[in-house]
């Protein structure tokens, strides 16, 4: 059909489009040119609203409300993602030089993919911070190569326990006792040993050994000396014996219906807590946020005890100030103050997310601290023990993908998709397409 | 406008040749700056971008390799992508899932379309009724469709255990992923299509039925032999639409997935699509340039798949 051309009308019609444009254009290009506010000559005490982005809950409502009554000019905007999605905006952001929040979280397991952007962070070695106020291998992931750069504050560390369902153990005849059961499994071994046991005298047929194969795998292999790296920055998922022996180990407790095959972190796995689909979780200090929004819907109860191999570290956090922020120094002195030690003290006591301050650890209200959350079980002591027990691992930028591909293999194990050794080999597949 | 209308008018008795010019130049320009704000935007956010990330895919730029940025290696990456068996497998998932989200869901505005062509009570309630899932946001849609179709508490497994069936882990299996993925994209689009189809049974003449019944022809006589064939345009519309829309598919494929990564499209990549292939290497791995030729592998395949669409529907009218 052919289009008919309006007729001509007065030229002024011309002009007011002429001059539509003009506006137009010159609204996208001032908008390209703002957001270029400088930092260095900022004003203390001038009206800041401060973004923070965070990839879950860090407990930090109450600790917000406090800083706002000390500093009237500050406000603060927290912003939520998904952990995967979280990082690879911060990626996209830093790429593109704009876009970034004030604060932005670092979760441990990706903190070396932002290594080689160190420079694009506030250097916190200038703003008046010490590296003595972590241990090292809380540090290290978060400085540059040459160490003249420290990008990410410690927030919290992801100390390792073991959370069990005394309720569950006891009708199975298991020990409900904390030592007794850290005594009845010191090693893995002879933790899936015990699921056998509870999977043949529970009367709850429907509650399996543990959660999901991934989650066991990466609390294994944290204990290893080393993972899916090397020292010098090498995938050694095929050379490193642990990382099979950790998979293969896992993947036999599949086999033996010991997993429940509910992934993690998914509205699935809240729903498993709730309807005690599992009697046990390897869980890290800051899992008990999990525990505390999910009661058991039957009355049951959770309790803690040591890990199985003793040690281990998952997860855990930093703050990082991107230099491409619009208030860069406001917002350095807000996450110098949510991770110094009387914040993160109390957010250990409140919420229970474990601080990596390494002062805090021998500190009588920290190291005696008693949980109602897992039947007032010492989880001062406990996750005290762990981080001291912590052998660091070397970390590298694909470290989360490699992990995730992995539990993703473990998971195929869970659906019946694959054996054990379909699943390894898809693994080894996915793992070439990630570092290469 | 009005004081610049004033002036024109004035403007034109003393100076009757540059009005003409004016007009003349008013004739051949303002249409192409009535539609320059279309093109302006398409240039800074559709154009620019597609052709910086056909340079990016002749580079070897990713994240983990300092200094790769703008290192040209040519079709180096579109080389790589034909023996990659995670590129082959996203396209046989992004087609698998297009035919079986595609047909059914067009069978099925069709059908809808002809029920809403009736004279019935509430006829405008239920002819908006049926657009209100395409206004609901994927993301809430795909969420709901999650727990709807959950391995231990969902409803649609204890649907069908009502019928003997044992529990689906709808996530793991291929088929049974897929089916659930076209789901719910049919839920989200069949009512848009069945409006694009209502609105061209309207203009089917109503002597035609008239007459078709006077020839004693049954309504299913009449949908096959006026109905069908007067919507044969509007059917190769919606064909197009759908079949692109559907070599798309993104975050319904990214929100069904249970794993930590959910760019993975399940375990083992069942329904890892094209587009979350593409984004799962450009955003998951930093591998830019090899994104980057993934992006443009897809944009080639739509292309060659309209032009098939096309050139079928041609042949169609040339049949008539």
């Amino acid at each position: 059909m052919p289009v008919s051309l309006p007729r001509t009308g007065p030229r002024g019609r011309l002009l007011a489009t002429s001059a539509l444009l003009v506006l137009a254009l010159t609204a996208v290009t001032s908008c390209s040119s703002s957001g270029g506010s400088s930092s260095a000559d900022e004003d203390p005490n001038a009206k800041v609203t401060l973004t923070v982005n965070l990839f879950s809950d860090f407990g930090y409502a109450d600790l917000y409300k406090e800083y706002e009554q000390a500093h009237p000019n500050v406000t603060i905007k927290e912003n939520r993602a998904d952990m995967g999605a979280h990082h690879q905006n911060l990626h996209a952001h830093l790429l593109a030089g704009s876009g970034t929040a004030d604060i932005e979280a670092i979760e441990i397991g990706q903190v070396a993919g932002f290594q080689p952007e160190a420079g694009k962070f506030l250097n916190f070695l200038d703003n008046g911070v010490s590296k003595d106020q972590w241990v090292p291998s809380k540090t290290a992931p978060a400085s540059s190569p040459d160490g003249k750069v420290l990008f990410g504050l410690g927030t919290d560390m992801g100390g390792m326990a073991l959370c069990y369902r005394s309720d569950l153990f006891q009708a199975a005849g298991l020990p409900t006792d904390r030592e007794a059961v850290a005594a009845l499994m010191k090693d893995w071994p002879s933790y899936l040993a015990a699921g056998k046991q509870f999977l043949a005298n529970s009367p709850n047929k429907d509650a399996r050994w543990f959660d999901s194969g991934g989650n066991l795998f990466s609390a294994i292999l944290a204990q290893a000396p080393q993972g899916v790296y090397d020292a010098d920055g090498k995938v050694v998922v095929t050379s490193n014996p642990a990382v099979k022996q950790s998979f293969d180990l896992v993947a036999g407790a599949i086999k033996d219906g010991e997993s429940a095959g509910i992934q993690a972190f998914t509205p699935a796995w809240d729903t498993g807590f709730q309807k005690s689909q599992f009697a046990t979780v390897a869980c890290p200090a800051w899992m008990s946020y999990e525990f505390k929004a999910n009661p058991p819907t039957d009355g049951g109860k959770w309790d803690i005890a040591r890990i199985p191999g003793g040690g281990g570290n998952w997860g855990g956090s930093y703050l990082s100030v991107p230099k491409s922020g619009k208030h860069t120094k406001a917002a350095a002195e807000l996450a110098k103050w949510l991770t110094a030690p009387e914040q993160e003290a109390r957010l250990f006591k409140e919420k229970g997310y474990f601080p990596s301050d390494q002062a805090l650890w021998t500190q009588p209200d920290i190291a005696e601290h008693t949980d109602p959350l897992f039947n007032n079980a010492p989880t001062g002591k406990i996750f005290s023990q762990s981080a001291r027990d912590l052998n660091p691992q070397p970390l590298g930028a694909h470290g989360a993908e490699i992990g995730t591909a992995l539990g993703n293999a473990l998971t195929s194990v869970e659906q019946g998709k694959a054996d054990p050794d379909g699943a390894w080999k898809q693994a080894l597949k996915d793992v070439d397409n990630i570092v290469n | 406008m009005a004081a610049s209308t004033a002036a024109a008018r004035g403007a034109r008795a003393p100076a009757r040749t540059a009005g003409h010019r004016w007009h003349r130049l008013d004739r051949t320009v303002s249409p192409y700056l009535y539609l320059s704000p279309f093109f302006v935007v398409f240039g800074v956010f559709g154009l620019f971008p597609m052709l910086y990330t056909g340079y990016v895919s002749f580079t070897a730029w990713r994240a983990d390799r300092p200094g790769s940025e703008g290192q040209w290696v040519g079709l180096e990456n579109y080389r790589k992508l034909l023996d990659d068996p995670f590129f082959w497998n996203a396209v046989k998932n992004t087609l698998g899932i297009g035919v079986l989200a595609t047909v059914p869901q067009l069978l099925l505005a069709l059908g809808l379309a002809h029920l809403l062509n009736y004279r019935m009570r509430g006829r405008t309630l239920m002819r908006l009724g049926v657009l209100l899932p395409n206004v609901t946001s994927v993301a809430a849609v795909t969420l709901i469709f999650v727990q709807l179709f959950g391995r231990d508490f969902g409803m649609v497994n204890w649907f069908l255990s009502l019928f003997g069936v044992d529990h689906i882990d709808w996530q793991a299996g291929t088929l049974s992923s897929w089916s659930a993925i076209a789901a719910i994209v049919t839920w989200r689009w069949t009512g848009y299509n069945a409006l694009l189809y209502l609105a061209a049974m309207q203009s089917v003449p109503f002597e035609l039925y008239e007459a078709a019944a006077l020839d004693g022809a049954s309504r299913w006589r009449q949908f096959r032999s006026i109905t069908i064939p007067m919507l044969r345009p509007t059917i190769l519309f919606t064909v197009i639409v759908s079949t692109i829309g559907a070599l798309q598919l993104f975050g319904e494929p990214m929100l069904f997935s249970q794993q930590q990564d959910p760019t993975t499209g399940g375990s083992q990549h069942q329904f890892q699509t094209l587009a979350l292939y593409s984004y799962n290497q450009f955003w998951g791995r930093f591998k830019y340039g090899y994104g980057a030729a993934i992006s443009w592998a897809m944009f080639l395949l739509i292309v060659l798949v309209a032009v098939v669409n096309f050139l079928a529907a041609r042949r169609m009218r040339g049949a008539e």
